[in-house]
């Protein structure tokens, strides 16, 4: 995949995606356990209100995500229990690559992203398909926070 | 060599008390020549976050599945896997997983299609090894490769296809998902949206038994005589010999498979792999709606 061929991945998510393909793939696996340990805490202001998150159904572990916007910069927030790595890993690249970036911005990102990762066949595409459904959730809640 | 059975009281009760061992049995065997602990997970990660000291990783996606068509590898990829994992065809396999274990009698079933005689289950799963604070190591084990032989896959046996499915009605099948998926209130179980189907409900005369029900909180299975009252009388199985499974895409009812034939000892239970997202799916297909099983259609 070259820039060309998606010119709205955003210099974030684009990096990440470069980091993943320059390994081999049993390596790929292992970066994705390094982001899953590196997921982000919750802030305070989320920990003790979990009505405030929303669960991503597509995932099969209970993966819970919220989106804030401020000032026009976004900023994604998840929290997955340690015993689903896979599923942390894909919040924590989700949550790393897009945070901070503009509304406009994180609206671009192909819907495809999870599937430029190389992680297909590492991973399967059936459990790829959990870190499409928490992007497409995201870009939702960027678009209600946006419109507020 | 196959490694002795651990002799538990507990599996005493089972038709089969060879096919599982307990946690403290496996502590005490780990380092026995023979014997290969394999941890099969849902997730891909799982494993590498730690494991039990030795144990090597087969995932049931990336292993155990063709890439291409819908169906499990062919006896020369089998016997790779087995080979490169230091598994002979005489190794004693000790299964464990998250999840209670589906994934890892799901494999199980697996290794069972290629006729791998000595495989159990860890009773309780991953989950009741890390609760009692055993050993867990990130370390991947150094197995040295063996040969193991290309194996013809059966699938005459164990594995139900919805053909033979069609030809069953009359004899007991049970569906193992969830009541919601049963009734066909969702087609798919909460939490798992992306292996849903066209249509929802049950196929007719199933008897809903959530796999749960074969277990114990801490993930154990049940002992023998609350077994046989879940499927003998509460799922009216009877004294039947012949059974089909099935839940979504045929790792519940692995589980259930392993519980109706090595705790049970059922003489033919067949798993129907297909389950719910391919008989949800195909056309002109009876199906029942709601909480009753419903009759068995006339052939």
């Amino acid at each position: 995949m070259t820039d060309a061929s998606s010119p709205a991945l955003p210099p974030s998510l684009a990096e990440i995606r470069d980091d993943f393909l320059e390994l081999g793939e049993s390596d790929r696996l292992q970066l994705l356990l390094e982001f899953s340990e590196a997921l982000p805490e919750l802030p305070e202001r989320f920990r003790d209100h979990p009505e405030l998150l929303e669960r991503v159904e597509e995932c099969q572990s209970p993966v819970f995500i919220v989106v804030e916007v401020d000032g026009g910069a976004v900023a994604v927030h998840a929290t997955a229990p340690a015993e689903s790595p896979t599923t942390r890993g894909f919040a924590s690249i989700l949550a790393q690559g897009l945070s901070g970036l503009e509304v406009a911005t994180v609206l671009a990102t192909p819907d495809d992203f999870p599937f430029e990762l190389g992680l297909t066949r590492a991973v399967s595409p059936l459990r790829l398909r959990g870190m499409t459904g928490m992007l497409a959730r995201i870009k939702r809640q960027v678009r209600e926070a946006a419109a507020a | 060599m196959p490694v002795s059975p651990d002799p538990s009281e507990k599996f005493q009760t089972y038709a089969h008390p060879e096919r599982l061992v307990s946690t403290a049995w496996l502590e005490e065997h780990l380092d026995d020549p023979g014997l290969v602990v394999v941890e099969s997970n849902e997730d891909v990660l799982l494993y590498e976050t730690g494991h039990i000291p030795g144990a090597v990783k087969i995932d049931w996606h990336t292993d155990l599945n063709d890439p291409v068509v819908r169906d499990y590898i062919e006896g020369e990829a089998f016997a790779g896997l087995m080979g490169r994992n230091g598994i002979a065809r005489d190794t004693t396999i000790v299964l464990y997983g998250d999840k209670s274990n589906w994934w890892a009698a799901y494999a199980l079933w697996v290794f069972t299609l290629f006729g791998h005689e000595d495989v159990r289950l860890l009773d309780g799963g991953r989950d009741r090894w890390v609760a009692e604070g055993r050993a867990m190591t990130k370390d991947r084990p150094n197995r040295e490769p063996v040969e193991y032989p290309v194996v013809a896959r059966d699938d005459s046996a164990i594995r139900a296809f919805k053909e033979d499915v069609l030809a069953h009605f009359g004899k007991p099948i049970i569906d193992v998902r969830s009541p919601e998926e049963y009734s066909g209130e969702r087609t798919h179980m909460p939490a798992y949206p992306e292996e849903g189907a066209l249509r929802g409900g049950h196929i007719p005369s199933a008897r809903s038994v959530p796999w749960a029900r074969a277990a114990n909180e801490d993930g154990t299975f049940r002992g023998a005589d609350e077994l046989a009252t879940v499927y003998r009388e509460d799922a009216a199985i009877g004294d039947a010999d012949d059974v089909v499974a099935y839940c979504r895409i045929g790792e519940r009812s692995s589980h259930t498979w392993f519980v109706l034939t090595h705790l049970l000892g059922v003489p033919r239970v067949r798993n129907y792999d297909g389950s719910w997202t391919e008989w949800g799916s195909a056309v002109r297909v009876p199906i029942q709606t709601g909480a009753e099983p419903g009759d068995a259609p006339l052939r």
